[in-house]
């Protein structure tokens, strides 16, 4: 299973394909709502799919502050990495 | 950006999306003429989205109780219940709450929304969990985030995720609060709540029902879907609201924790909100006794909502999945359930337009709430309306 950031980046930019249009480049740095048009149903649809991949529960507080693909893909490594 | 400025862009985004001249929000009512009609520019127009499923709004008990209450007591309390004291109505309405539900303690609330937020946001807080149903009530997001506890949303009715979630807290589960609701407000679907409670149980967690549209719909004596199931006495807390069935307004907890009662020194919306006024109370105590005593009402809502809901599936609609009195026709797009919700106006009925994100999976609903108070008659009209509408809409 992926923990590794760069394999849960990766992971993330196939499951956001999912949710935006396929010529959009994604990038660590993309922002999900601006450039990405990731609205929060699907932000929240995205998660529970993300949960699935990942084996986690994301805390929907923990979302205030994530804006773009790294930050996601950082907090995702956040809450897989050991306490 | 100026402080303002967000504001406008709700605005400019409001008006690309519904037509000039039509209040979809707000629609200004003129006059009420029963609990099922009332006029809308100028119009008699049959009210199918009010929530009023045991039509009681115009009770003869409800109103003289209101009336004598006023005349006794006086328009409000001007003030919360921790400044200026529980009135005997207060306490009364508390003590029957707790007697319908067999449970020790019961806190009446001014609303259902600040039912749940100061119920939630009293027994949660800062390092606690609470896991809810992803189809929650915005009173239900809102006390969450006031907690300050861990936020966890599971899938919709889906047992499983939320084993999976309990599972993966480990021993947090113990300090997890679970949120669920008795009937959903958007597609009027319930809870498999055995299964909840068995959950609940095995990882030893605490469970709160929101019985806000089931109240008075589902159940021998109108408790809920807690009735329906036979699970009285299993369910941690139970919160309610008095503006659907009960014809008022407010909200409730019961339980039989007796830290309920800790709740009144420690839950800020509590704490900070005028208490109901006297009229209320006083309505809401003889509504709930008819509430109580209503089988033939929740008999007539029943017949109303399965009329309704079959019509509905034999023309066609994507429907909730299990008949309701909460029936929601499921349209792809915003624009179809405008153009569905201004033809049924136009055709006398007021419904609810549901729009994303407020609807489940991105889609729009029409909402129809049924009432044990429309007729036979009316019921087959909107059938009609909706026939009509099909086949000039969709087809």
């Amino acid at each position: 299973m992926a923990s590794d950031y760069n394999d849960i980046l990766h992971a993330l930019c196939m499951h956001l394909r999912k949710f935006c249009d396929p010529d959009v480049e994604i990038t660590p740095q993309t922002d999900l709502i601006n450039q990405l048009a990731i609205d929060s149903v699907k932000l929240l649809n995205l998660i529970m799919e993300l949960e699935d991949e990942f084996d986690i529960s994301v805390p929907l507080n923990a979302l205030a502050d994530v804006q773009t693909v790294h930050e996601l893909a950082n907090l995702i490594h956040q809450i897989k990495s050991p306490k | 950006m100026r402080l303002l400025d967000k504001l406008d862009a709700v605005a400019a985004a409001r008006k690309a999306l519904l037509p000039a001249g039509i209040e979809v929000f707000g629609t200004p009512i003129e006059e009420i003429y029963s609990s099922t009609e009332a006029k809308i520019d100028g119009r008699r127009i049959l009210f199918l989205g009010t929530n009023n499923y045991l039509g009681l709004t115009f009770a003869p008990e409800c109103l003289k109780a209101a009336h004598n209450a006023i005349d006794s007591e006086g328009t409000g309390t001007t003030g919360s219940r921790m400044a200026n004291g529980s009135y005997i109505g207060h306490r009364a309405l508390e003590r029957e709450f707790a007697e319908f539900y067999h449970s020790q303690s019961c806190i009446v609330f001014t609303t259902g929304y600040q039912a749940n937020l100061a119920t939630i946001s009293g027994l949660a807080g800062v390092g606690d969990v609470i896991v809810i149903d992803g189809d929650s009530h915005a009173s239900i997001y809102d006390g969450c985030r006031l907690s300050g506890a861990e936020i966890i949303r599971f899938r919709h009715n889906d047992i499983s995720d939320l084993e999976k979630r309990l599972h993966r807290l480990g021993d947090r589960s113990r300090s997890t609060l679970i949120i669920v609701e008795g009937i959903y407000s958007m597609l009027g679907d319930r809870a498999p709540l055995a299964e909840i409670v068995k959950i609940k149980n095995a990882y030893d967690s605490t469970l709160l029902l929101d019985e806000a549209h089931s109240l008075g719909v589902l159940g021998k004596t109108g408790q809920g879907l807690v009735e329906e199931k036979g699970l009285v006495g299993q369910i941690d807390f139970i919160t309610g609201t008095f503006s659907k069935s009960l014809g008022s307004i407010g909200g409730f907890c019961v339980s039989n924790h007796a830290q309920l009662d800790q709740l009144r020194f420690v839950s800020r919306p509590y704490i900070f909100t005028a208490s109901p006024t006297p009229a209320t109370i006083a309505s809401t105590r003889a509504a709930l006794k008819l509430l109580r005593d209503g089988t033939e009402l929740r008999r007539q809502l029943w017949e109303n909502a399965r009329q309704l809901y079959s019509r509905l599936q034999e023309l066609g609609y994507q429907l909730g999945p299990e008949p309701s009195p909460i029936i929601a026709a499921i349209l792809d797009t915003p624009q179809q359930a405008l153009a569905l919700w201004k033809g049924l106006l136009e055709k006398g009925i007021y419904v609810n337009l549901i729009l994303p994100p407020a609807a489940p999976e991105g889609k729009s609903l029409v909402r129809c709430s049924v009432s044990a108070a429309h007729s036979v008659e009316q019921m087959a009209y909107v059938g009609e309306a909706f026939g009509a509408l099909r086949k000039t809409l969709f087809q």
